[in-house]
C-alpha cells in the first residue's frame, strides 16, 4: 500500500498527538482527583471551635468536639503543672519528639500547652485511635475499667481498649501498646481561658 | 439535495426558535457584567441592605462570597454580615419561620432566582413596581401580576403609576390594557442611578446563580486553545498516514 | 477475516504479551478486532458518530459514577445535594456539566449515527440484528435519559416525571395500578425518586454496556457498511483482505481521533460557555425545587423527547381514553426496528438510489424536526396541527416503504468504492 513513507514525520506526529492527548488526559483526571477534597461544607464543619473553658475548675476536664473528632480541655491545678517533670524517665518520648503537635506546643516541654493551666488535646489513642479516659487524681482505682493504675500513678488518661497509659500532658508511658504522645491541634488562647481549636497561636496564622 | 434538505431543516428550526417569544411584557435587558468586580461589591453590599431582610441566598457561603468578590473578611463582617452567622455559613435571611403570616407566603430563597428566571427578569422586575391601593403594600408588579412583595426599593426610585392603552379585545370592542409604567413620585435617585444601582443588584443575583461562572468561561478559552491545537496534531497526523490509501 | 490468513501471518508473541498471550487471547483480539479488522476505505463524515457515542457512554459513566458520590437520592435533599455539587464540591460543577451536556450530546450522536444507518441502508440484510441491537440501545437510552432527568428533583423533574408516568394510566384495565406500582406512592415522591436512581445509575447502564458490546460484535461479525452500500468483501486480494478494505488500525483509529478532537471542541464549548444551551439542556424550571403544588407554566420534556412527545399531543383521545396517544407514540420507536424488512429497494445506498426514496428522506427529516419544535411549544397555535400533519407524515416514511421503495428506480451499483475522504 505504501509508495514512499516518511517515517519520521509519522513518528513525530504520533508523538506530538499522543503527547498532546495524554497531556489532556492528565487535565481531565484533575478535576475527578480534586473532587475527593475536603469540600467547602466539610471545609466549613471543619471550621474552629471556640471553647470557653475558664468556667472550668481545676482537675475538671471539657470534651469538644472539633473536625468531627474529640478534644480533650483540662484544667490543672499548680501542684500537678509543678510535678509533671518529674516522671520523664518512666516517659516513652518525654520531650515529645517523635510526636505530633504544633511547634509551639512542643517548645513548652513538660507542659505540652501554651498556657500549663489548660491543657488541649485531641483524645484519640496513637494505638488504634479509641478514646482515653480521664483518670487525673494520682494513685486512684481507675473505677471504669476496674484497673488499677499503680501505686506510682502520676494522674493523666488511660485507654480502656489495650490499656494504653498518658500522663497529664498526654505523654505515653514506656511499655504502652500506643506508640505516641496524643496528638495536639493548633489552637490559641485569648485570655480568660477562651481556646480557639484550630486556628494557630498567633502570630501564625491557619 | 439531501444537504439542502438539512440546512432547510436548520434554517426552519433556527427560524422558530427566533420566534419563540414568551407572553406578557417585553423584559428590559439588564446588560449586566459578571467580571465587573465593583458592580458585583455594590450588589452584594445593597443586596445586604435592602433585601437579605427578606429573602436569603441560602447556597452561597459568606466566605464564598467574599474570596469571589475580593471583600477582606474583616469588612465581610464588619459591613454585610448582620446575623450571628459564621464566615463558613449561606446567607440567611433575618425572617423569622412564620414570615408567611406577614406577606401571604415566604419570601423565597434568592440564590438560583438568576437561573430559574434570568437576569432580565430580575432587573425588569424591580422596574416594574407601580402603585395599586386594591394591593395589601399598594404596589402591583408590571413583570409579576399580583406579586406579594411590598416596594422596598421605593425610596430610592420612587413611586410609578401604570399606564393603559386602549386596544380592541377578541369582540372588536376597546379595552383598557396596562401598557405600562411611568414615574409619578420621584424617588432620591435620578431614573439612570436608579437603574445602575438595580444593575448591580441584579448582577450579584447572577454571580450568586452560579458562582463560577466568570471561572467557567475564561477557563473555557484555554480549553479551547488547548483542544485546537490537539485537533491540528490529529488531523496532520491522519493527513500523514492517509497517504497511503489510494 | 479469514482464519487461513490469521493462522499464517500470526508471529509469535514473546516476554509479557507473549505470557499473556498464552493464557488470554490478548494479541488476537487486537488483531481480529482492531489492526487487522478491515474496514471499507470510503468513510465519510457520517461514520464518526459511532465511535463518537463510545465516547460519550464513557463520559457519562465516569462522571455519573463522581456525582453519586456527593448527590442523595433523597426527595428532601436531592436538589440541594445537586447545589453541594455545583457549588461546595471542588470541581463538582465541571463534572455535572460533563454529565448534564453529555445527556443532550449522546441523543445528538445517536440520532445523527441511526440517520447514517438510514440513508446508507447500514439496517440492511445482513446487519438486520445489529441494527436491532441498536433500537434497544436507544430505547434504553431513553430510559436511562428520563431517569436521570428526574434526579436533580427540580420542579420540571417533578412534573416531567408525573406526566410520563402517567402515560402509563391510559392503559386500560392495568393502566391505573401500573401506574401507582412504577411511583410506589401516590405521586411522584421519595420512593419513585430512589428507585430511579438505582435504575440510573445500575441496572440501565449495566444493560447498555452489555448491549453496546453485542452491537460492536455484531458489526465486527458482518462488517461495516459504507456510504456506497458494497459489500467489500466479494473482492479479496491474494492475502485474502478486501480489496476496498484497510485495517481499522491505524487508518480509522487516527481518524477518528480528528472526529473525537472536533467533537470535544464543541461539547467543550458547550459545557464552558453555555452548559445550559439557552434552557434547552438544562431547562430553567428546574432550578427551582420540585414543588407538588405549582406546575411550570408550560411543561415539555428535554429536547430530545420532543419529537415523540409532540406525535403523543397529536392524537386526540377517542372513545373516552388517551391510549392511542401512547400507542402512536409506542408505535413511532417500535416502528424502527422493522426498517430492514420495510426497505425493499434492490439497492442499499442513497447514492444509488432515485428521486422517490431521497424525496421521502427529505420529508421525513423536515417532519422529525418539525416534530421536535412542536413538542418544545405549547400545544397551541399552529403546531397541533402541525404535529398532526408531521405525525402522519412520519408514519407514512415507514409504512410505505415497502411500496415506494420498490417502485423507485435506482442506479448501477459499481463494483468498487467510489474515493475515500
Amino acid at each position: 500500500m505504501s509508495d514512499q513513507v516518511d517515517h519520521s514525520r509519522r513518528r513525530l506526529l504520533t508523538m506530538a498527538t499522543v503527547g498532546t492527548g495524554a497531556i489532556g488526559a492528565a487535565f481531565a483526571a484533575v478535576p475527578f482527583l480534586a473532587s475527593w477534597q475536603p469540600s467547602a461544607r466539610a471545609k466549613a464543619l471543619g471550621a474552629p471551635t471556640d471553647v470557653d473553658a475558664s468556667k472550668l475548675e481545676a482537675g475538671q476536664m471539657l470534651k469538644v468536639v472539633w473536625r468531627g473528632q474529640p478534644v480533650f480541655v483540662v484544667r490543672r491545678s499548680k501542684a500537678v503543672i509543678e510535678s509533671l517533670g518529674n516522671h520523664d524517665a518512666m516517659l516513652a518520648d518525654p520531650k515529645s519528639d517523635d510526636s505530633d503537635q504544633p511547634e509551639y506546643v512542643k517548645a513548652t516541654g513538660a507542659n505540652r500547652a501554651i498556657n500549663p493551666e489548660f491543657w488541649v488535646g485531641l483524645a484519640v489513642c496513637t494505638h488504634l485511635g479509641c478514646s482515653p479516659l480521664g483518670a487525673f487524681e494520682p494513685n486512684n482505682q481507675f473505677q471504669v475499667a476496674g484497673t488499677d493504675l499503680g501505686a506510682g500513678w502520676p494522674g493523666g488518661f488511660y485507654c480502656p481498649c489495650h490499656g494504653s497509659k498518658y500522663d497529664i500532658s498526654g505523654r505515653v508511658f514506656k511499655g504502652m501498646p500506643a506508640p505516641k504522645n496524643l496528638p495536639i491541634p493548633s489552637y490559641s488562647f485569648s485570655g480568660d481561658g477562651r481556646i480557639t481549636i484550630g486556628v494557630d497561636q498567633a502570630p501564625q496564622k491557619a | 439535495m439531501l444537504k439542502r434538505v438539512v440546512w432547510a431543516a436548520a434554517a426552519l428550526l433556527a427560524a422558530s426558535a427566533a420566534l419563540a417569544q414568551e407572553e406578557g411584557p417585553q423584559l428590559l435587558h439588564a446588560g449586566n457584567d459578571i467580571n465587573n468586580i465593583d458592580s458585583l461589591q455594590r450588589g452584594a453590599r445593597d443586596f445586604m441592605n435592602y433585601c437579605s431582610g427578606c429573602h436569603s441566598l441560602k447556597y452561597l457561603r459568606y466566605n464564598r462570597m467574599a474570596k469571589d468578590l475580593k471583600i477582606p473578611e474583616a469588612e465581610l463582617k464588619a459591613n454585610l454580615m448582620f446575623n450571628t452567622e459564621k464566615v463558613f455559613d449561606g446567607i440567611n435571611s433575618s425572617m423569622p419561620a412564620d414570615s408567611e403570616k406577614w406577606f401571604g407566603k415566604q419570601p423565597p430563597d434568592l440564590s438560583l432566582i438568576a437561573r430559574s428566571k434570568s437576569p432580565d427578569y430580575i432587573y425588569s422586575f424591580l422596574h416594574g413596581f407601580y402603585a395599586d391601593p386594591t394591593r395589601l403594600w399598594g404596589v402591583n408588579n408590571l413583570y409579576l401580576p399580583n406579586a406579594a412583595m411590598p416596594h422596598v426599593l421605593a425610596p430610592l426610585q420612587g413611586l410609578q403609576k401604570p399606564v393603559f392603552s386602549n386596544e380592541p379585545d377578541a369582540q372588536g370592542s376597546a379595552k383598557m390594557v396596562l401598557a405600562g409604567v411611568e414615574l409619578m413620585t420621584p424617588g432620591q435617585l435620578k431614573p439612570e442611578e436608579y437603574d445602575a444601582f438595580v444593575r448591580d443588584i441584579t448582577n450579584f443575583l447572577d454571580y450568586a446563580g452560579e458562582p463560577v461562572k466568570a471561572k467557567r468561561e475564561s477557563m473555557g478559552v484555554f480549553v479551547t486553545l488547548f483542544l485546537l491545537v490537539f485537533f491540528a496534531f490529529a488531523y496532520l497526523l491522519k493527513k500523514e498516514y492517509w497517504k497511503d490509501v489510494h | 477475516m479469514a482464519a487461513t490468513s490469521d493462522s499464517a501471518g500470526a508471529p509469535q508473541t514473546t516476554g509479557l504479551i507473549g505470557w499473556i498471550d498464552a493464557r488470554f487471547p490478548l494479541t488476537k483480539l487486537w488483531r481480529e478486532q482492531v489492526s487487522e479488522y478491515y474496514a471499507p476505505k470510503n468513510f465519510n463524515f457520517w461514520y464518526y458518530f459511532g465511535s463518537l457515542a463510545l465516547l460519550v457512554l464513557v463520559n457519562q459513566l465516569v462522571t455519573g459514577i463522581f456525582l453519586t458520590m456527593n448527590y442523595k437520592p433523597s426527595a428532601s435533599e436531592a436538589f440541594s445535594s445537586v447545589e453541594y455539587i455545583m457549588r461546595d464540591v471542588d470541581w463538582g460543577w465541571l463534572i455535572r456539566y460533563m454529565h448534564s451536556t453529555g445527556a443532550s450530546a449522546f441523543f445528538i450522536v445517536v440520532y445523527l449515527h441511526m440517520f447514517r444507518a438510514l440513508i446508507y441502508g447500514s439496517h440492511r440484510k445482513p446487519r438486520e440484528l445489529l441494527w436491532i441491537f441498536g433500537c434497544i440501545i436507544f430505547l434504553l437510552l431513553m430510559a436511562e435519559a428520563f431517569m436521570g432527568y428526574v434526579l436533580p428533583w427540580g420542579n420540571m423533574s417533578f412534573w416531567g416525571a408525573q406526566v410520563i408516568v402517567s402515560l402509563f394510566g391510559s392503559l386500560p384495565v392495568i393502566g391505573h395500578g401500573l401506574v401507582e406500582w412504577i411511583r410506589g406512592d401516590y405521586v411522584i415522591a421519595d420512593a419513585t425518586l430512589n428507585r430511579f436512581f438505582a435504575l440510573h445509575v445500575v441496572a440501565l447502564p449495566l444493560a447498555l454496556v452489555f448491549l453496546v458490546g453485542a452491537h460492536l460484535m455484531a458489526l465486527h461479525e458482518v462488517g461495516s457498511n459504507n456510504p456506497d452500500g458494497i459489500e467489500i468483501k466479494k473482492l479479496k486480494d491474494a492475502k485474502g483482505h478486501p480489496l476496498d478494505g484497510i485495517p481499522f488500525h491505524p487508518y480509522y483509529t487516527v481518524k477518528d481521533v480528528v472526529g473525537v478532537a472536533g467533537f470535544l471542541l464543541l461539547f467543550c464549548g458547550v459545557i464552558f460557555f453555555a452548559p445550559t444551551f439557552g434552557g434547552v439542556f438544562l431547562e430553567s424550571p428546574n432550578f427551582e425545587p420540585a414543588n407538588p403544588l405549582q406546575t411550570p407554566p408550560h411543561i415539555a420534556p428535554v429536547w430530545y423527547f420532543t419529537p415523540f412527545y409532540a406525535m403523543l399531543r397529536a392524537v386526540p383521545s377517542f372513545a373516552g381514553t388517551q391510549v392511542w396517544g401512547v400507542m402512536v407514540m409506542g408505535a413511532a420507536i417500535v416502528v424502527l426496528f422493522f426498517l430492514p424488512w420495510l426497505d425493499r429497494a434492490p439497492v442499499k445506498s442513497i447514492r444509488y438510489r432515485g428521486p422517490v426514496f431521497k424525496i421521502a428522506v427529505g420529508i421525513f427529516v423536515v417532519a422529525f424536526l418539525t416534530l421536535g419544535v412542536c413538542g418544545l411549544k405549547p400545544p397551541s397555535g399552529i403546531y397541533p396541527t402541525l404535529a398532526k400533519y408531521c405525525t402522519v407524515l412520519y408514519f407514512a416514511f415507514f409504512l410505505l416503504m415497502p411500496w415506494y421503495s420498490r417502485l423507485d428506480s435506482h442506479k448501477t451499483v459499481p463494483e468498487r468504492v467510489t474515493g475515500h475522504a
